[in-house]
């Protein structure tokens, strides 16, 4: 820079003015530290975004809120509410034919890691953490069957009460996928789509299956 | 960096007349905005703004704004300048240390992470092996159930992992079912891990099983290739099961067996002799896959089917007579259909 020495203004161009720097009250350290703000508000902030996050899944549009900011706390609720609400087998080991807690659990967890995998090694371009976010967010439509069909259990278990939870299960079904589709296709380079539809097509059928031959004892 | 400049150029003060390069950076961006007369704005973002800092930067700024507008003495400036820097280093230095240290930290524990997840964790290894068009993958299904004929040129196969995965899962998905159907009993383990156990443990133990034979029997073929030709031969039981899961009739059952079984294996065994020299390997080597294969299908059927319950409970539980087939609550509806239009489909034939 030493040439740039007798760079300088030329002296009668006045100089003047004023200079408003931008101090800002915050520093970048004030905008993370949330350790001082009451314990309501970090947890309301959190339900927050889960909570838009789920209308996200409702209304799948192609925005991009979901993918941005992932959070896994939704899936794990959702997991967790689907796994509990799936344990209605009896505690008599004769009849252990519903799948246990950590059956579900699994389940859904190592099938989205697995197709997360998957979409990555297909050329994906979507983070491993953002893909786990999505598949588990789109689980809610699956919740919400499950308890249509506790509830429609509990009004009885003959043919018609099958064919409603048949109807409430595919339609769930179709939403999850074509939710997750949604979200998951678009970082696919576009003549592979299809590959990466499959497994979560499978993916989201076992947890339609666990859904609708569970029979409470 | 405002720190460093200031106490860069004080240090160069004595160096003649040259000011600082912060300052000449410092000047440049001054008069551009000084220009256009009225307010200036500063954008402070190159300047690293460490705790507390800002007012020193601005106590800087203004100083050296009232040189320039004064006059060009470099040795005023540069007085004034190593004023400020030393102002500055009391202040400034410490919260600067601080942060650099923690930087350091965060960058060679970042390096370590990385270099960690990336020997361990590096799924690129496998990324040629999914590089398939879905075209690709569908061709190959069909292919996997029509046997060869030239068996004397050796056959390609593709080394693909992306359709035996998958029909991997899909057999998986559908054992589950037939299991459920069949209300299996499973007492230690679960439905799960009995479905995925059994079929990756026949993907993955008989592919590795055949590939040692080809290697006693000196056939040409790699690891991958094994694992992609067996995964294959499976979309012929996946159809058989997915059939036969859901109408039960035994008959229908060997007609699938021997029919799209037979012939997946008749495609993988073909393939194989055409990789093969002599007539002794040739046998010893398709007999075991053919064997394999079509026992597992036998098996998969047999097992997780309505019969073991009954076996099951004559040899554990109370007298229960085998071979029951009562109508469950779940598919009794769609049992029922099936079953009687596939009878009615047979009387016609």
């Amino acid at each position: 820079f030493a040439g740039l020495a007798d760079v300088s203004i030329s002296e009668d161009i006045p100089v003047e003015g004023e200079i408003t720097v931008p101090v800002g009250s915050h520093s970048p350290e004030d905008d993370f530290s949330t350790l001082d703000e009451p314990v309501k508000d970090t947890i309301m902030r959190d339900l927050k975004a889960v909570g838009k996050k789920f209308v996200h899944v409702m209304y799948p549009k192609k925005s991009s809120a979901l993918l941005r900011d992932w959070d896994l706390w939704g899936p794990l609720v959702l997991c967790v509410s689907l796994a509990l609400m799936l344990q209605g087998g009896a505690a008599d080991s004769k009849d252990d034919g519903g799948p246990q807690f950590a059956e579900v659990f699994v389940i859904i967890w190592f099938g989205a890691v697995v197709i997360t995998l998957n979409s990555k090694l297909l050329g994906g371009t979507i983070s491993f953490f953002q893909s786990l976010c999505v598949l588990g967010y789109c689980v809610l439509p699956l919740t919400v069957a499950m308890l249509v069909c506790r509830l429609v259990l509990l009004a009885g278990a003959g043919t018609v009460s099958f064919i409603i939870r048949l109807i409430v299960v595919v339609a769930m079904f179709a939403w999850s996928t074509l939710a997750s589709t949604a979200f998951l296709a678009d970082s696919q380079p576009p003549n592979r789509k299809a590959l990466v539809v499959y497994p979560i097509f499978l993916f989201y059928f076992v947890i339609s299956w666990m859904i609708l031959t569970f029979t409470p004892q | 960096l405002g720190r460093l400049r200031g106490q860069h150029a004080g240090g160069a003060r004595g160096g003649g007349g040259a000011a600082g390069p912060g300052r000449a950076e410092r000047a440049l961006t001054l008069s551009a905005p000084a220009q256009g007369g009225g307010s200036a704005v500063i954008d402070m973002e190159n300047m690293d703004d460490t705790s507390g800092s800002s007012f020193e930067d601005m106590g800087e700024m203004h100083q050296r704004m009232k040189e320039e507008e004064e006059e060009e003495a470099e040795g005023e400036a540069g007085a004034a300048e190593e004023e400020d820097g030393e102002f500055l280093g009391m202040k400034g230095l410490r919260g600067q240390l601080g942060r650099q240290v923690a930087d350091q930290m965060w960058q060679v524990g970042k390096r370590q992470a990385s270099r960690a997840f990336s020997l361990y964790a590096n799924i690129d290894i496998l990324r040629p092996y999914f590089d398939v068009e879905p075209v690709q993958v569908r061709a190959r299904l069909l292919e996997s159930m029509i046997p060869v004929k030239m068996i004397n040129f050796p056959q390609k196969i593709a080394g693909e992992l992306y359709g035996p995965l998958m029909l991997v899962f899909t057999l998986v998905a559908i054992l589950l079912h037939g299991m459920k159907t069949s209300d299996t009993i499973i007492r230690e383990g679960t439905l799960m891990g009995t479905a995925i156990g059994t079929c990756f443990g026949y993907w993955l133990g008989v592919s590795s099983f055949i590939y040692f034979l080809a290697y006693l029997c000196n056939a040409q073929i790699t690891m991958v290739q094994m694992l992609s030709l067996l995964g294959y031969g499976l979309f012929g039981h996946c159809i058989t099961l997915f059939v036969t899961y859901n109408i039960h009739f035994h008959s229908l059952f060997y007609i699938f067996w021997l029919g799209v079984g037979g012939l997946s294996t008749l495609r993988m065994v073909a393939v194989l002799v055409s990789r093969t020299v002599g007539h002794t390997q040739r046998l010893i080597l398709c007999g075991t896959l053919a064997a394999l294969h079509m026992l597992f299908l036998l098996y998969l059927h047999f097992a997780y089917h309505k019969v073991v319950e009954g076996i099951l409970d004559t040899l554990e539980g109370p007298n229960m007579p085998p071979f029951q087939r009562v109508a469950r609550d779940i598919p009794v509806v769609s049992n029922a259909v099936l079953n009687t239009t596939a009878k009615a489909v047979a009387l016609t034939l």
